[in-house]
């Protein structure tokens, strides 16, 4: 039986209740919704990118424990990191929730965010601890369409 | 014409009310729930370690043993296609075929067995409805009428409808306690309206909606009126004709039979004076290329071979449901509804969305500060089978501003004992969360 407290570390509840970054980005030049229709889920994503650096990057929505906190730790993750290095955090972020423990998955490379590891023992959960990384890559392509995980 | 009294017995009565009036009304021993619960096979289990509490109903129900028995003896025995062999398998697949739909024609008190349509579902039943009676009689600028609690399946079937038709969907709104708010439906009808479509419990609230009064106050107007049952018929008694609805739409796997079968009852005028939906085998009398005539209902609505392991199914579920006796069914969960009401309200931080007084076994809640989805994990985690989320109603989750609940829904195995573990399971979530 997998521990819940894996689920729900303190780091991850503490993001739930003060959730960072968690504004409109009024300079954002990149932007996209994300929507979880399974549970309700919903998240913007604001980003403002220059010369390819992530300057800042926030978000709103509403959502479980797992999606805010997961939302609120990838803006902090993301601060500062080119658009390359964001999607391979992206790329890691996923492998590590959905259990996938292929050679370039490095756990370590992924600081804080391996709390989430707890999310691969939970099947149904993945999709809320993506959403918001979902919907970050879909404003980084620039896609005008509402992400959903369905 | 005022909203008809709804007798005392359905307000908030105590448990030693339902319980007197069971023995009253059985003469013999309370309805036993232990012994009941043995017919389901899949409630003896245990998922994590634990026991399972399976509080899901409103989603699916379990299946008792008489049903599966019933669809393994047609697969061992009996598989064969139905109303066209001249075989023996043929001819006994088509005897407990029909067999079923008669079973369903006294199950909900229909006048004949040829009103009983069977279908994948209550969502193909209410399409059924709207493309064909609704095709021929709604037409530009016409308005057909629901409520704003109703299921996406009563929703958007009529959307599409009023899309192709230029036809115009009217929403009766409900109150803060989720009941139907019957002045407003009388505002609403008029010369206009060519349809009622109504839930008759609601699947997100647990609110049994008053739909004989209803029925009567659209028939004054001439307006047919289609009831989806989807949620109705394991709860209580359900009469077609006492209702006097045109059609009611039922769903097999939420009346502890299988899934993908279900019914559509029709008056037979009606169904007889509507087109047919699917065009296929078995639906038509005789095929040339020149012309087709149609067969008789229920037969017309059934093009292609049926879910014949799922009607046989569905029979030996109502014929279940008849033999414990619904009236039973419905004073066993009036009690435990009581019960889980009382205990939930008394739980710091838990708000039952949905406090209709004529109410179902459903309970919508939820706690401060955690959503619906992370109660639903951990619920599960203590062996808890609960449903978080906006199910299938989102116009109901904006009414009361929540992007989502978590649902509890009872069935007729459920106990007192089940709801101790999900108030003790609540107490967990908060703790987790604390």
């Amino acid at each position: 039986m997998p521990d819940l407290r894996e689920l729900y570390q303190q780091v991850i509840l503490d993001h739930h209740k003060k959730p960072r970054n968690f504004r409109k980005l009024e300079k954002a030049n990149k932007q996209a919704d994300g929507y979880n229709p399974l549970c309700g889920d919903k998240v913007s994503v604001y980003l403002e990118v220059e010369d390819g650096i992530i300057r800042d990057v926030s978000f709103i929505g509403t959502g479980c424990a797992i999606s805010t906190a997961s939302a609120s730790m990838m803006t902090e993750s993301l601060k500062g990191k080119s658009l390359s290095e964001a999607e391979l955090l992206f790329d890691r972020f996923h492998k590590l929730v959905t259990g996938d423990n292929s050679a370039d998955s490095d756990v370590s490379a992924l600081g804080k965010l391996a709390v989430f590891s707890g999310v691969r023992e939970y099947p149904v959960r993945v999709k809320c601890a993506s959403l918001a990384w979902h919907t970050m890559h879909a404003a980084l392509e620039g896609s005008k369409d509402t992400v959903a995980t369905e | 014409m005022g909203v008809r009294r709804i007798p005392s017995r359905f307000f908030g009565d105590g448990v030693q009310m339902a319980k007197q009036a069971i023995r009253s009304e059985t003469g013999i021993k309370p309805y036993d729930v232990q012994r009941i619960r043995q017919d389901f096979p899949a409630l003896n289990q245990t998922v994590y370690g634990l026991p399972l509490i399976y509080l899901d109903n409103a989603a699916t129900t379990q299946k008792p043993q008489a049903v599966i028995d019933a669809i393994m003896s047609f697969y061992l025995e009996d598989c064969s296609n139905v109303h066209r062999g001249v075989h023996l398998l043929s001819d006994r697949a088509t005897k407990k075929y029909e067999a079923a739909r008669i079973k369903v024609c006294r199950f909900i008190n229909a006048s004949s067995e040829k009103e009983i349509i069977f279908l994948r579902g209550a969502t193909e039943a209410i399409n059924l409805v709207a493309q064909t009676y609704g095709r021929q009689n709604v037409g530009r600028g016409d308005e057909i009428i629901i409520s704003a609690m109703e299921h996406h399946s009563n929703i958007v079937p009529w959307q599409l409808l009023c899309e192709a038709k230029n036809a115009v969907l009217r929403v009766v709104p409900i109150n803060m306690h989720g009941e139907f708010q019957f002045d407003k439906y009388e505002e609403l009808l008029s010369a206009r309206t060519k349809l009622v479509a109504i839930t008759h419990v609601s699947n997100a609230l647990g609110s049994v909606n008053p739909v004989q009064d209803i029925i009567a106050l659209a028939h004054l107007k001439g307006v047919p009126v289609l009831v989806d049952g989807a949620q109705a018929a394991q709860h209580i008694p359900v009469d077609v004709q006492q209702l006097d609805c045109d059609f009611y739409a039922l769903s097999g796997h939420k009346v502890y039979g299988p899934t993908g079968i279900g019914i559509l009852y029709g008056k037979a005028d009606l169904l007889e004076s509507m087109p047919p939906w699917q065009g296929g085998g078995d639906m038509i009398s005789s095929v040339t290329f020149e012309k087709t005539l149609y067969n008789k209902i229920p037969y017309k609505f059934e093009a292609g071979t049926p879910n014949i392991a799922g009607a046989i199914g569905l029979g030996a579920a109502v014929s279940y449901l008849q033999g414990l006796g619904l009236n039973k069914i419905e004073l066993h969960e009036r009690d435990l509804l009581a019960y889980a009401t009382e205990a939930l309200s008394n739980l710091p931080g838990v708000t039952i969305i949905g406090t209709a007084r004529h109410k179902a076994a459903v309970l919508s809640f939820t706690v401060d500060g955690i959503h619906p989805h992370d109660i639903g994990t951990i619920l599960d985690q203590e062996g808890i089978a609960i449903r978080t989320g906006h199910h299938c109603a989102q116009p109901v989750m904006d009414f009361f501003g929540v992007p989502a609940t978590a649902r509890a829904s009872l069935g007729l195995y459920n106990t007192r004992g089940d709801i101790d573990a999900l108030v003790a399971g609540i107490s967990k979530v908060r703790e987790v969360f604390n």
